[in-house]
């Protein structure tokens, strides 16, 4: 980056803020230090200054791992802008380590000559020991190709609630908003939005402590001579209108209840705890007066089981998990495909298999959505790619459950679900219209002349099956996994018709296609190289395509927010490329589908570390696939 | 419903058009009857009445009733039909289940369903076998039993299904039969008339692969002698003339006596509606075999709560409180700016 501190810089001696373009600073300490907090706050006062942001929480899946150890760093990645930005950043500019383990953990990410603001109280004896650190880094050259600024953190909070009678173990507890403060100083940050929080949030003393904790950081950069002067990010030119910083988490949930709205139904949530999608249960849970019902089922089967009795009485029946849970539902699912009942079931993936990295991202739940189920029981995918985008893929998976009564599901991801950026509303009003009616009527007339309802007698359009709901008078009917008879719903053994039911049901999800947006292409349609991707890669592909193109290298791209089916018109897309590239957190799962269903020699570029790409692992990749290219 | 008012239904209108395909002389039809024989008398009507199942030979029940039906998964009826309850309760939900289905593959969603007390009327068809899947034991067959699965004699424990739904805080537990018409709709209609979950065990006969199972009680020459007919605020009696009862001893046990011998003061008197649901535990393990005086009738019958009502109320109480959603306001709700423009 050239547009970042100079720190020494005698050439300002005003200590007017120097404008910068954009900084990432990334906060990190032991995960009781309040690390989420404290950028979390950074984050939402940034966002109300009018910066583009994103944001990345990196934390244990321990809730309290042992104090003072490397397992035990939380971190939290801020990327704030004058311009829009899509990434939480590469490398940080600016670290900020509340104790050695910290450092331990986060010093690697760290750009070369970035700045370092440690909590120097904190590193010594056992800290350092517990780090892994044989000696004290800041007491050698060790760090010496970062800007080092050492803060004793810890006693000058004590010092600074002293006065209100706050014991020195206690104080300790506030120093994250020292650092709050002091980093809130050197960015040019209000304090006063968060003062306000904070009286919102705490009570009496604790309040007060972290009142005076937050102040004196402000005061102690502003008064000490560590800094030459602060700096100023200035508000994006974003679009016009309302903004709020949103969390993927919480799109996805609002956007579930705006479906509700649009589709004019309750919605119902049957859900079972499971990082990290459990915020979007807690969220629903708050918004009863939508007409909103959750029950946090006895597991994840029942979740789904629920969701599914619900939405055959007549309600938009949800149910939230990450992949495990996915794995439980699987049967559920299955009747559902059986069923054709409306039904969404969202994964925020996460690293697997098994319990594999709870609080760590992945994207490798594409197979289990598409093949997870077992007999031929084919489903639409519907995929968010960032954070605010959650509440249109919501909205989105809910009107194609309504519309084809079809189970969806609907992949999210860790990335998303914790990750940030400012959102520019939606007017409510402009929402589409979801609703589909309810069968209230007889559909046949059997040869003798008597009116009946079949349950499944299709549109011949969308080959949806009607949606009778209990309590309606003379539709009375049963449904069930066994195989029926298409039309009357009957129990059907016939070779004949299972054979047409496998085939309507296929179709009905294949028709999709042709009520889905077509795939275009962002960048140099003329390219040699199309990268393909899918869910919240687009923000590193977003900052890998423009800075190649920048570069002056032709690249194109393509993004899927559907997955199953694909649009209508990819396959003759991607064949007009030399190389198509599928950058995944996972060995290659759309990369496969696309090979099989296009025959089409697309390479995968796979990163399985539970952290999202790097804008510049992309770029180097698109050069790679170039530079092989050539030698051919 | 009054027993002047007149029917809104008879009972072929909750007889639906599917052929009924259980084993002939199978237990199923004589509770499919009785179900069926009630309806009419509860004053309900067909097409606000869903019958949710499991998978198993009774599970096919939902077929024949002409109501809304859900023959779903394998012991997941428990958490679809609390999914139908807790959307609507305006619905009248029942769910028909087996001892696999609920208390093998199921029985977490059944534990879950009684102790959340959502409104449902349960009826557990007990045949002690799974017959379906064509005679392996079942949860609550006898330890020793030789099926195809068990050559050499089960060594499993049974559950008392009884006891099992009294330890999840059941609201309302009953014992029947597949040989009563009467005896079933008196129960049945009580387990309806319960607000929260009802939980009916019904001793079945598979008359394929465990017929005989319950002959040594439910049986013409047995009934007598071994069927205890719990009635509540009653003194607990059976055999020829009422000359047996029931007592509790000072050890807490509860023992069978000859009534000449003890005098009818001594024994215990039924209470269904106690709060404590010990006595109703005791009861329901007073038969330690297959040839012992076996209790039927209401254990249980006490209020509390139902899930399905308490979660409208939230719903209820909150919009009440905040009024109707507004899409807008919630979007907004977690601070905004503007961007000139």
């Amino acid at each position: 980056m050239t547009d970042t501190h100079s720190l020494t810089g005698t050439e300002r001696q005003d200590r007017q803020p120097e404008q910068i373009s954009h900084v990432v600073v990334r906060f990190a300490g032991d995960s009781g230090d309040g690390m989420q907090l404290t950028g979390d706050r950074f984050t939402s006062v940034s966002a109300l200054f009018g910066n583009d942001l994103s944001t990345f929480p990196d934390y244990p899946a321990e809730i309290r791992a042992p104090a003072g150890t490397v397992n035990g760093v939380s971190s939290f990645q801020v990327h704030i802008s004058d311009h829009d930005i899509t990434t939480p950043g590469d490398a940080p500019n600016v670290l900020v380590a509340m104790n050695p383990a910290a450092l331990k953990a986060d010093l690697h990410r760290l750009e070369q000559n970035g700045l370092l603001i440690v909590n120097s109280d904190a590193f010594e004896g056992r800290d350092l020991e517990k780090a892994g650190y044989d000696h004290n880094p800041l007491h050698d050259d060790f760090l010496a190709s970062y800007r080092v600024v050492e803060v004793p953190m810890t006693s000058l909070t004590q010092l600074a609630t002293e006065p209100l009678g706050v014991k020195p173990r206690d104080a300790e507890r506030s120093k994250n908003f020292f650092a709050l403060g002091l980093v809130s100083w050197l960015y040019s940050r209000p304090i006063e939005p968060t003062v306000e929080w904070i009286g919102t949030r705490f009570k009496d003393l604790v309040k007060d402590s972290n009142v005076a904790a937050l102040r004196a950081g402000f005061n102690f950069g502003e008064t000490s001579e560590l800094f030459d002067h602060p700096y100023q990010v200035k508000p994006a030119q974003l679009p016009p209108g309302e903004y709020t910083n949103i969390t993927g988490n919480v799109a996805l949930a609002w956007g579930l209840i705006a479906a509700g709205q649009l589709a004019k139904l309750p919605v119902f949530l049957g859900s079972y705890p499971i990082t990290p999608a459990s915020d979007i249960l807690h969220e629903l849970s708050k918004h009863k007066h939508f007409g909103v019902r959750t029950v946090q089922a006895e597991d994840e089967i029942a979740a789904a089981g629920m969701a599914l009795g619900a939405a055959f009485a007549g309600h938009l029946g949800i149910t939230t998990t990450s992949g495990p849970g996915v794995a439980l539902k699987s049967e559920t699912t299955s009747l559902a495909v059986s069923l054709e009942l409306p039904f969404v079931l969202v994964d925020v993936q996460r690293g697997g298999p098994s319990t594999g990295l709870p609080t760590k991202t992945e994207a490798a739940d594409l197979n289990i959505a598409m093949f997870g189920r077992h007999g031929e029981a084919p489903l639409p995918i519907v995929a968010a790619y960032s954070p605010a985008q959650c509440f249109d893929a919501a909205i989105e998976a809910c009107r194609l459950a309504l519309k084809y009564r079809t189970p969806v599901i609907l992949l999210s991801d860790g990335y998303l679900a914790n990750g940030s950026e400012p959102w520019l509303l939606p007017d409510p009003a402009t929402l589409p219209d979801i609703s589909v009616p309810f069968q209230t009527a007889t559909n046949h007339v059997a040869e003798d002349g008597t009116e009946e309802y079949w349950p499944y007698l299709r549109d011949p359009e969308t080959l949806a099956r009607p949606w009778a709901i209990p309590g309606t008078p003379g539709l009375q009917h049963r449904v069930g996994g066994i195989e029926k008879e298409d039309g009357t719903g009957n129990i059907s053994y016939s070779p004949a018709n299972h054979t047409k039911m496998v085939h309507l049901r296929q179709a009905k999800i294949d028709r999709i296609a042709n009520d889905i947006p077509l795939a275009t292409i962002t960048g140099d349609a003329d390219a040699d190289v199309c990268l393909l991707g899918w869910g919240s890669t687009w923000a590193a592909i977003d900052a890998a395509v423009q800075r190649t193109r920048r570069a002056g290298t032709k690249v194109a791209w393509i993004h899927l927010t559907h997955v199953n089916p694909m649009p209508p018109n990819l396959g003759a897309l991607l064949k007009s490329f030399k190389h198509v590239l599928v950058p995944e957190l996972n060995l290659g799962q759309l990369c496969r589908l696309v090979r099989a269903d296009y025959l089409v020699d697309a390479k995968p570029i796979t990163k399985v570390q539970g952290l999202p790409f790097t804008s510049a692992e992309l770029e180097n990749a698109i050069q790679d696939a170039l530079t092989e290219g050539a030698g051919k | 419903m009054t027993d002047t008012a007149v029917p809104l239904t008879t009972k072929k209108d909750w007889v639906s058009d599917q052929e009924v395909r259980w084993c002939p002389g199978c237990g199923d039809y004589g509770v499919m009857h009785a179900v069926q024989a009630l309806m009419p008398e509860l004053g309900i009507k067909t097409e606000n009445t869903v019958f949710i199942s499991g998978i198993g030979c009774s599970s096919r029940f939902p077929y024949y009733m002409n109501t809304y039906g859900m023959h779903s998964i394998h012991g997941r009826a428990p958490a679809v039909a609390t999914g139908v309850a807790v959307a609507r309760p305006d619905l009248d939900v029942w769910v028909v289940t087996g001892d696999g289905d609920a208390l093998s593959i199921g029985g977490n969603h059944l534990i879950h369903a009684l102790r959340r007390n959502v409104n449902l009327t349960i009826l557990l068809f007990n045949n002690r076998i799974y017959g379906l899947t064509k005679g392996q034991y079942s949860p609550t067959s006898e330890q020793g039993k030789v099926t195809k699965s068990t050559p050499f004699g089960s060594i499993d424990h049974p559950f008392n299904p009884l006891s099992l739904a009294l330890g999840a805080e059941a609201s309302f537990v009953a014992r029947t039969h597949d040989l009563d018409r009467k005896h079933m709709m008196a129960t049945f209609r009580a387990a309806h008339a319960h607000k929260g979950a009802s939980f009916v065990e019904i001793y079945q006969n598979c008359n394929v692969f465990n017929d005989g199972a319950y002959d040594a009680v439910t049986g013409k020459h047995a009934r007598e002698e071994n069927m205890i007919d719990l009635v509540h605020g009653q003194p607990i009696r059976f055999g020829a003339e009422g000359h047996k009862g029931v007592t509790m001893g000072t050890d807490g046990q509860l023992r069978i006596v000859e009534v000449a011998e003890v005098g009818e003061s001594a024994l215990l008197v039924h209470d269904a509606q106690r709060h404590d649901p010990g006595l109703a535990f005791a009861l329901a393990r007073l038969s330690h075999d297959d040839h012992s005086p076996t209790p039927f009738g209401i254990f249980r019958d006490v209020e509390r709560a139902d899930y399905g009502t308490m979660v409208a109320d939230q719903v209820l109480a909150a919009s009440q409180k905040k009024g109707p959603g507004d899409l807008g306001a919630l979007l907004r709700s977690g601070g905004t700016w503007h961007v000139g423009g």
